[in-house]
């Protein structure tokens, strides 16, 4: 994805602010997200990275700011009034349907199958009529490897398999942007990889994504740009290169010294 | 002897009634009781504790007291209900204070992680309960209700202090008949037994219906 558009971004951040109580997690973020960009955010934990991603959908508040998703304000009914007024369920829940996500405990269904877990969405969300509902998660399950596994609940299958369905469950609903919330990191390592392969693949398509990793290799390979976030600001961004080679911001290279270490 | 299996269509009218009894109490009670529980769960601040207070009081009070109090204490309100349904109302209000907390229980037993699934692929609250927490909370729901209807149904034996003639009160009648105190209790037990011993077995074949989840 070598080709930037001019176009306005799909999703739009800026002067985002959260606490929960006394502790102040997001300090003011401005963050432009571009149609098949694939954004990487690192930082260590407490950062404030994961509580980011849960605000785009607004599975968190925000106190002040504004996100926008293909210029639809999230948390707020749009409007001049000065008083905000918080969104409706349903209003959120339109919203939502457009902005796919991956959680790091995968969250399947545990009374569905893995075929049923992708159908729900597209029957009751997206309205499509059974038969073509069934075609279309069958297609996304086979597509992330699954295709001897549509009728397996998620008890039947292993960690990177129940991801693998996340993922399909989530890519399914055509997102406008897709977040992954450190999706390999309840994963034994040797199923590490089938996940993040599927991920590759989808940002090779095209998907725009905003992916919270602490998988390095990742983050460079498949990253067109890596956000740093410490103590709830972004402290760097930039191109992987510019991040993770020849980091000059002294918080930035500290981090990258601690993973690695970690992972070697 | 002869006296006793005279009895017998006698009894069976007052199984009838306990079944009667019974049966519209389970209903009333699961339908407020699931409202209630839904709401304490998800409703605004504001129910949450009229309905609190509501469940641990009712809760908190002998059955018994319950029934006087619905027979001889609510016409001094000016409302007077027939002693059926002075019964029916006091059981359902003591059964429902049960079943709001089995279906609390069992609503917030499910992760929220599942709830939160569910908004992400674009599930209104209703669909979001409908599809994604019901189906799991009914397992955990399951063995706790239907101990709350198997004790519906001894609970409604206390109709007969009212006058209602129940299975309970039908057999205390015709002992008072035919003098014959053991066998016929013996046979009331066994009612109530097969009644309450078909309830339990049903629910395990339930439960085992909703087995999906291997732990």
């Amino acid at each position: 994805m070598t080709e930037i558009s001019p176009t306005s971004p799909v999703v739009r951040i800026r002067g985002l602010r959260k606490s929960f109580g006394t502790n102040l997690v997001l300090d003011g973020i401005d963050l432009d997200v571009r149609k098949g960009e694939v954004v990487v955010v690192i930082g260590p934990s407490g950062s404030g990275k994961t509580t980011l991603l849960r605000c785009i959908n607004l599975l968190e508040t925000y106190d002040e700011g504004s996100i926008q998703v293909d210029r639809v304000e999230v948390g707020f009914r749009d409007g001049s009034s000065s008083a905000r007024q918080r969104r409706s369920d349903r209003e959120l829940a339109r919203i939502r349907a457009d902005i796919g996500m991956v959680f790091q405990l995968f969250n399947l269904f545990p009374h569905l199958t893995a075929r049923e877990n992708v159908v729900l969405g597209l029957r009751k969300v997206r309205g499509l009529p059974t038969a073509e509902a069934k075609r279309v998660a069958e297609q996304w399950l086979t597509r992330v490897g699954l295709a001897d596994k549509l009728d397996s609940l998620p008890s039947q299958l292993s960690g990177g398999q129940q991801q693998r369905v996340g993922i399909a469950r989530a890519v399914a609903m055509d997102p406008k942007v897709l977040l992954l919330d450190e999706i390999t990191s309840a994963l034994d390592p040797e199923l590490v990889g089938e996940v993040l392969t599927v991920a590759q693949e989808l940002a090779r398509d095209g998907m725009t994504m905003i992916v919270v990793t602490h998988e390095m290799t990742f983050a460079r390979d498949v990253g067109s740009r890596i956000v740093f976030m410490d103590g709830g600001r972004i402290q760097v961004q930039g191109t992987p290169r510019e991040v993770l080679t020849a980091p000059a911001h002294d918080r930035l290279k500290a981090f990258l010294a601690r993973i690695e270490l970690k992972q070697r | 002897m002869i006296f006793a299996l005279q009895s017998l269509p006698y009894l069976w009218q007052g199984l009838l009634m306990t079944l009667e009894v019974s049966a519209l109490v389970v209903f009333f009670s699961l339908i407020a009781g699931t409202i209630l529980g839904v709401a304490i769960v998800y409703g605004p601040r504001w129910l949450y504790w009229p309905v609190r207070i509501y469940s641990d009081f009712f809760r908190g009070i002998p059955l018994l007291v319950l029934i006087f109090f619905m027979y001889y204490g609510l016409p001094l309100f000016k409302i007077n209900l027939t002693n059926f349904a002075s019964v029916v109302l006091a059981l359902s209000a003591f059964k429902t204070a049960h079943i709001i907390e089995v279906v609390r229980g069992a609503i917030q037993s499910i992760p929220v992680g599942q709830t939160e699934a569910g908004k992400t692929i674009g599930l209104r609250f209703g669909q979001r309960l409908l599809y994604v927490v019901a189906p799991q909370a009914v397992r955990r729901f399951l063995p706790p209700w239907i101990n709350a209807v198997v004790d519906a149904v001894k609970g409604s034996a206390l109709v007969s202090l009212v006058g209602i003639v129940d299975l309970m009160l039908a057999i205390q009648q015709v002992i008072g008949r035919t003098y014959m105190p053991m066998p016929l209790y013996v046979l009331g037990a066994l009612m109530y037994f097969g009644i309450n011993y078909s309830l339990s077995s049903a629910s395990r074949r339930l439960e085992a219906r909703f087995a999906y989840i291997r732990e």
